[in-house]
C-alpha cells in the first residue's frame, strides 16, 4: 500500500469522525411541544412573534433583558428571554428562528447569534412589502 | 391605455440587447464547438471567425445590457421596476452603480460582464486552446445570458428581465393606481425605493465586482480542464491555465476578504468571520481552487496529481455554481442573515450546475485511466507529496464546510431536520483550528523540501533555525500574550496554541526561504511572499478572535450586579451611558455626550461617546452611528465606530438609543400661573420665577429690542437642595406665538412658558421618566486585528507576483 493511501485513509477516518462529533453537536428543528419534552437540550425553533403580546425590552432599566411571546404553526406558545440586546428590526419581525433551551416555562437565548431576523437586504425583493407601498396612499 | 410619461425606448433597446446576447452566445458556443471539433484547419478557422465575431456581439450587447439599466437608473425613469425597487433621487452617485448589484438581475450581470473581458482576452491569449476553451466560456455566456431573459415557457419562469416596468411586476399588475394614465405623477411613483441604507458604504461599491470577478475566472481553468478532457490532450492544459489558476485564486481570496473587512468595519456582525453560509459559500470555492492551485504547480514541476487537478478544478467551479444557488434559492432562508429571498428559478439554478457539473464529470470517469500519472509514488522527502497532502488537508476543510452550510439543502431531500447549534461559530471553529494547524506546519517545511528527493542532512540544516526563532516566538506569546480563552476548555485552548506555533512557523520559514532556498531573489518568491501572508492572516484571525475582549460590561450596577460566575448565562453586553454622566466601564470611563446628523437627508445619526482610559487618562472619541432606513421593513441598522490603535481597535455600536422612539413620550404638561413669589411644587422639589426679562441677549438667545421675547427665568431647588434654573421662552414670529421650552436632564424635568394670563405667566411643567437620553453601547477590544489585513494584503501581493512571473514564462514559452 502506497504511502498516500494510507494518509488518505487516516484523514477519511479523522474526516468521519470531525462529522460524527458535528452531527452530535448539532441541533434539531422542533416545535415547542417536542421543545419542552427535551427540556435543557439546545434546539432551534422556527416560530411567528406574537405580537399581541408584549415586547419587553426597557434598555433604560436593563438593556441586556429582552422578552417576548412566540407561537408556532401548530398554535403552542412560549415565552421567550434573552440576556442581550433587542435586534434592532424585532418590531417589525415576523418569523424568526431561535436557537436556545427550554427552561420550565421559558425558551432561554444565550447567545446574540441565538435569534436570527431575516436581515434588511433579504426583504428588497420581497415583492408584498413594496406592494404595501405603492397601494398606499 | 396609453400612459402619460413613460419613457420606453431605453426599455426596448435593453430588451433587444437582452435578446441578441442571448442568440450571440447561443452561436458563439455553436460555432466554437463546430470549429474546436473541426476536422482539418481551414473549417476550423472558418468556424472560428464566426465564433469570434458572436462573441464580440455578445460582449457588445452585454455591455449595452448594463449602459441602459445605469441609464435608467440614473435619469430616475422610476416607471421601470428596477430604478424604482433600487433607486431614489438622492442617492449619490457611486450608489448609482452600486445599486445594480443590489439585485440578483444586476449581480448576474456583473458576472456576465467579467466573463466577457476574460473571454476577450482569452480569444487573443488561448492560441491553440482558444477554441474549445472558449466554447465552454460561450456556453457560460448563454447560460448567464438565460438568468436575465426574463420569459415564460409554460409555467416555468426564466431568469428576471431588468427591464420590466413597474406596471408590469406580476405583484403589482392589480395595483389600482395603474389605472389612471398619468399614475408617474403619482407621489409615490416620484421617487425609488432607495438603495438599502446600510449597504451605503464605500464597500459596497468595491466588494461585489471583485467578487464576482474572482467567481467569473474560475471558469478559465475549468474550462481549459474540460479542453483536456474533450480534446484528449490531457497534460499539456496545465501550464497555460496555470496563470488563470492563480489570478481566480488571487482575485476571489481577495473578494472575500473584502467581504470581511465589510463585515468588521460597517454591518455589525461583531467581527469579520461569522461563519454565515453565505461567507461559508464563497470561501469554499477558493478553498478548493487553492488545493487545485498546489496540484497543478505538483503536475507540471514532477508529472504527478493531474488526476487530482482535474477532480479540483472541476469541483472549484462547480462549487461556485453551487453557491450560486445556495445563495440565490432562498433555501439558507433560516439559517442566512443575507441570503436572498426565493425568486421563483430555483429549478433554473439547479440546471445551471447540472449542465456543468455532468458533462465534466462523464469525460472525468470516461478519460480516469487514460489521464497519465506516475505509478512510482513519491518519496516523503519530497515536495509534491506534502504539497498533495496539504491540498488534501484543504479540500476535506472545504468538504466539512459545505457539509455545515448545506444542512438546509439536507434537510429539504432527506426530509431531516438539523440545524447547527446555538454557538454557530464553535461548531467551525472547532474542526477549523485542527486544519489551521496542519496548514500552518506544511506551509512552514513544505517549500524546504526539493521536488523528487531531499537531502534529508540539508534539510534538516536548513530548518533547524526558523524552527527554533518560530518556537521561541509562539512560546513568547502564548506565555506573555495573554491568550486565556478558555471558553470551551483546556482542549480547545491547547489547539489555539499549536495553531499559533504553525501560524508562526509558516511566517518565520517562508520569509526565512526567500534568502536561505532562493538567495533573496524576491522576483521569483512570489509564493514564498503568499505564504508568509497566509501564515500573517492565521496569526491575526487567531489571536484577534482569541483574545477579543468584551469592554461594555454592565458593572455600573446602575441595574444588575455582575456576576462573573454567571457569565455565562447572563451575560450583560450592553452598558447604559447617561447622557452627559461619566460612567465607569471596566478599564474606561465611558461618557455619552450628544448626537449630531450630519447627511442631507438626516437619516443618519452619530453618537458622540468619549473614552478615557483610566491607567493613562487618554482620551478619544467614538462616533457610531444609527441608520434609519428608507427602504424595505428594516427600521434602524447601526454602524460601528472604532479607534485604531498600531496593536488593537476599539470597536463600539449602539444597540439602543432612547432618542429613537419619538414620540413615546405621553407624559401631558401640567399649567400654573407663575406670579410674584409663587411656587409651584413638582414630584422632586419646587420651583419660583426669578424674574422675567423681555429681548433676552444672552449665551442661549439673541434677540434685539425690535423683537418681541420674553423669557421666565425660574429657579428649581429639587429635595436634595441642589439648585438649577429653567429658562423657557415665549415669542412672536410672522403673528405667531411660539415656545421654546427647556429642559433639566437632572430632574427629568421638561418647563415651558406657554403664555402670559391676567399679567402672570403661564407655566408648563411635564415630569417625565425617560427624559434623559440614554444609549446602550456594547464595545469590544480586537487586539493585533491589523495582521490579519497586512497578511490578506502580503498574500494577495505574493499571488500578483506568481501571476506575473507565469504569465511572463507562459508568453516566453
Amino acid at each position: 500500500m502506497k504511502k498516500t493511501h494510507i494518509i488518505i485513509l487516516i484523514f477519511i477516518a479523522i474526516a468521519i469522525a470531525a462529522l460524527v462529533s458535528f452531527m452530535g453537536s448539532l441541533s434539531t428543528y422542533e416545535t415547542i411541544a417536542s421543545a419542552r419534552q427535551k427540556e435543557g437540550k439546545s434546539v432551534t425553533l422556527y416560530v411567528n412573534v406574537d405580537h399581541s403580546q408584549v415586547i419587553d425590552y426597557d434598555p433604560a432599566k436593563d438593556p441586556n433583558y429582552f422578552a417576548f411571546h412566540v407561537t408556532d404553526t401548530l398554535g403552542n406558545k412560549t415565552k421567550v428571554v434573552c440576556n442581550f440586546e433587542k435586534p434592532y428590526d424585532f418590531d417589525k419581525a415576523e418569523a424568526v428562528t431561535l436557537k436556545g433551551k427550554m427552561e420550565g416555562d421559558i425558551f432561554r437565548i444565550s447567545g446574540r447569534d441565538g435569534i436570527l431576523l431575516k436581515c434588511p437586504s433579504k426583504y428588497k425583493d420581497d415583492p408584498n412589502m413594496a406592494k404595501k407601498n405603492l397601494s398606499q396612499n | 391605455m396609453d400612459y402619460f410619461g413613460e419613457h420606453l425606448l431605453p426599455g426596448k433597446i435593453g430588451h433587444f440587447f437582452v435578446t441578441l446576447s442571448f442568440a450571440a452566445s447561443f452561436v458563439a458556443t455553436i460555432a466554437y464547438y463546430k470549429s474546436a471539433s473541426a476536422k482539418n484547419i481551414e473549417d476550423g478557422n472558418a468556424w472560428k471567425k464566426l465564433a469570434r465575431a458572436a462573441f464580440a456581439i455578445d460582449c457588445f450587447s452585454v455591455f449595452s445590457i448594463f449602459a441602459v439599466v445605469y441609464y435608467i437608473i440614473s435619469h430616475h425613469y422610476f416607471e421601470y421596476n428596477y430604478a424604482w425597487e433600487h433607486s431614489n433621487r438622492t442617492l449619490p452617485g457611486q450608489y448609482l452603480l452600486a445599486c445594480i448589484w443590489e439585485a440578483q438581475e444586476g449581480s448576474f450581470l456583473l458576472w456576465t460582464i467579467w466573463q466577457c473581458a476574460l473571454g476577450l482576452v482569452l480569444m487573443f491569449k488561448a492560441k491553440k486552446w482558444e477554441a474549445p476553451v472558449m466554447t465552454v466560456i460561450s456556453f457560460g455566456q448563454l447560460c448567464l445570458a438565460t438568468m436575465i431573459l426574463g420569459i415564460y415557457i409554460s409555467n416555468a419562469k426564466i431568469g428576471i428581465n431588468p427591464f420590466l416596468l413597474v406596471r408590469q411586476m406580476p405583484a403589482f399588475s392589480d395595483a389600482p393606481i395603474f389605472n389612471q394614465a398619468n399614475y408617474l405623477s403619482i407621489p409615490q411613483m416620484q421617487d425609488g425605493q432607495g438603495f438599502n441604507a446600510l449597504l451605503q458604504n464605500y464597500w459596497v461599491v468595491i466588494h461585489p465586482p471583485v467578487l464576482f470577478l474572482g467567481f467569473a475566472a474560475t471558469i478559465v481553468p475549468f474550462a481549459y480542464a474540460f479542453a483536456g478532457l474533450w480534446k484528449k490532450d490531457f497534460g499539456a492544459w496545465t501550464k497555460p491555465a496555470l496563470p488563470w489558476t492563480l489570478f481566480a485564486a488571487c482575485v476571489l481570496g481577495t473578494g472575500v476578504m473584502m467581504g470581511a473587512a465589510w463585515a468588521y468595519e460597517a454591518l455589525s456582525f461583531g467581527g469579520f468571520w461569522a461563519w454565515d453560509p453565505v461567507e461559508n459559500a464563497s470561501l469554499v470555492p477558493w478553498l478548493v481552487l487553492v488545493a487545485a492551485l498546489h496540484t497543478q504547480v505538483v503536475y507540471n514541476s514532477t508529472g504527478h496529481s493531474l488526476r487530482a487537478t482535474y477532480f479540483f478544478v472541476i469541483m472549484s467551479f462547480v462549487l461556485v455554481l453551487y453557491a450560486t444557488f445556495l445563495t440565490r434559492s432562498g433555501i439558507l432562508g433560516d439559517s442566512s442573515v443575507h441570503a436572498f429571498v426565493d425568486s421563483g428559478m430555483n429549478l433554473q439554478l439547479i440546471l445551471f450546475i447540472v449542465v456543468f457539473l455532468a458533462p465534466a464529470f462523464y469525460l472525468f470517469i470516461k478519460n480516469y485511466k487514460k489521464i497519465p500519472h506516475i505509478e512510482k509514488e513519491e518519496s516523503a522527502y519530497s515536495r509534491e507529496f506534502w504539497m498533495f497532502i496539504g491540498s488534501l488537508v484543504l479540500f476535506l476543510s472545504s468538504l466539512f464546510v459545505i457539509t455545515a452550510t448545506s444542512l438546509p439543502v439536507i434537510n429539504k431531500i432527506f426530509n431531516t431536520n438539523w440545524s447547527v447549534g446555538a454557538d454557530n461559530t464553535f461548531a467551525y471553529n472547532r474542526v477549523e483550528i485542527f486544519i489551521a494547524i496542519i496548514l500552518g506546519l506544511l506551509t512552514a517545511f513544505t517549500q524546504y523540501l526539493k521536488y523528487k528527493d531531499t537531502n534529508r542532512k540539508t534539510f534538516l540544516k536548513k530548518m533547524a533555525l526558523p524552527t527554533l526563532i518560530a518556537t521561541v516566538l509562539s512560546l513568547l506569546v502564548s506565555i506573555f500574550g495573554g491568550i486565556h480563552y478558555n471558553k470551551y476548555g483546556p482542549g480547545f485552548q491547547t489547539a489555539i496554541h499549536l495553531a499559533l506555533f504553525g501560524a508562526f512557523y509558516a511566517v518565520v520559514a517562508n520569509a526565512g526561504y526567500i534568502w536561505t532556498g532562493m538567495n533573496g531573489k524576491i522576483k521569483a518568491a512570489g509564493a514564498s511572499v503568499a505564504h508568509v501572508g497566509f501564515g500573517l492572516m492565521l496569526v491575526g484571525i487567531l489571536l484577534s478572535t482569541s483574545k477579543k475582549e468584551l469592554l461594555s460590561y454592565n458593572t455600573t450596577g446602575i441595574n444588575l450586579p455582575f456576576d462573573p460566575k454567571d457569565a455565562d448565562k447572563n451575560p450583560l453586553e450592553n452598558i447604559t451611558l447617561l447622557k452627559g454622566i461619566k460612567t465607569d466601564m471596566g478599564k474606561y470611563w465611558a461618557t455619552y455626550t450628544g448626537e449630531d446628523s450630519t447627511n442631507a437627508s438626516g437619516n443618519i445619526s452619530y453618537y458622540h461617546v468619549v473614552l478615557n482610559e483610566k491607567k493613562t487618562d487618554k482620551r478619544f472619541d467614538l462616533y457610531p452611528d444609527l441608520i434609519r432606513n428608507t427602504k424595505g421593513m428594516a427600521g434602524v441598522s447601526q454602524n460601528p465606530d472604532k479607534h485604531h490603535y498600531w496593536d488593537r481597535d476599539i470597536y463600539s455600536y449602539i444597540n439602543y438609543a432612547s432618542n429613537l422612539e419619538k414620540g413615546s413620550d405621553t407624559t401631558q404638561f401640567k399649567y400654573h400661573l407663575l406670579s410674584g413669589k409663587d411656587t409651584i411644587f413638582y414630584s422632586n422639589g419646587y420651583m419660583t420665577l426669578h424674574k422675567t426679562v423681555k429681548n433676552p441677549n444672552n449665551e442661549k438667545y439673541h434677540f434685539i429690542d425690535a423683537d418681541t421675547a420674553v423669557m421666565a427665568d425660574i429657579e428649581i431647588v429639587s429635595r436634595d437642595s441642589m439648585r438649577y434654573t429653567a429658562k423657557p421662552l415665549l415669542y412672536i414670529k410672522n403673528n405667531e406665538l411660539k415656545t421654546i421650552p427647556d429642559t433639566v436632564f437632572a430632574q427629568d424635568l421638561v418647563v415651558i412658558f406657554k403664555g402670559i394670563k391676567n399679567n402672570s405667566p403661564e407655566i408648563g411643567i411635564k415630569e417625565s421618566s425617560a427624559l434623559t437620553p440614554f444609549v446602550s453601547l456594547k464595545v469590544y477590544e480586537f487586539p493585533y486585528i491589523n495582521i490579519l489585513w497586512i497578511g490578506t494584503i502580503i498574500m494577495i501581493a505574493g499571488f500578483a507576483m506568481s501571476i506575473f512571473r507565469r504569465s511572463k514564462r507562459q508568453a516566453a514559452a
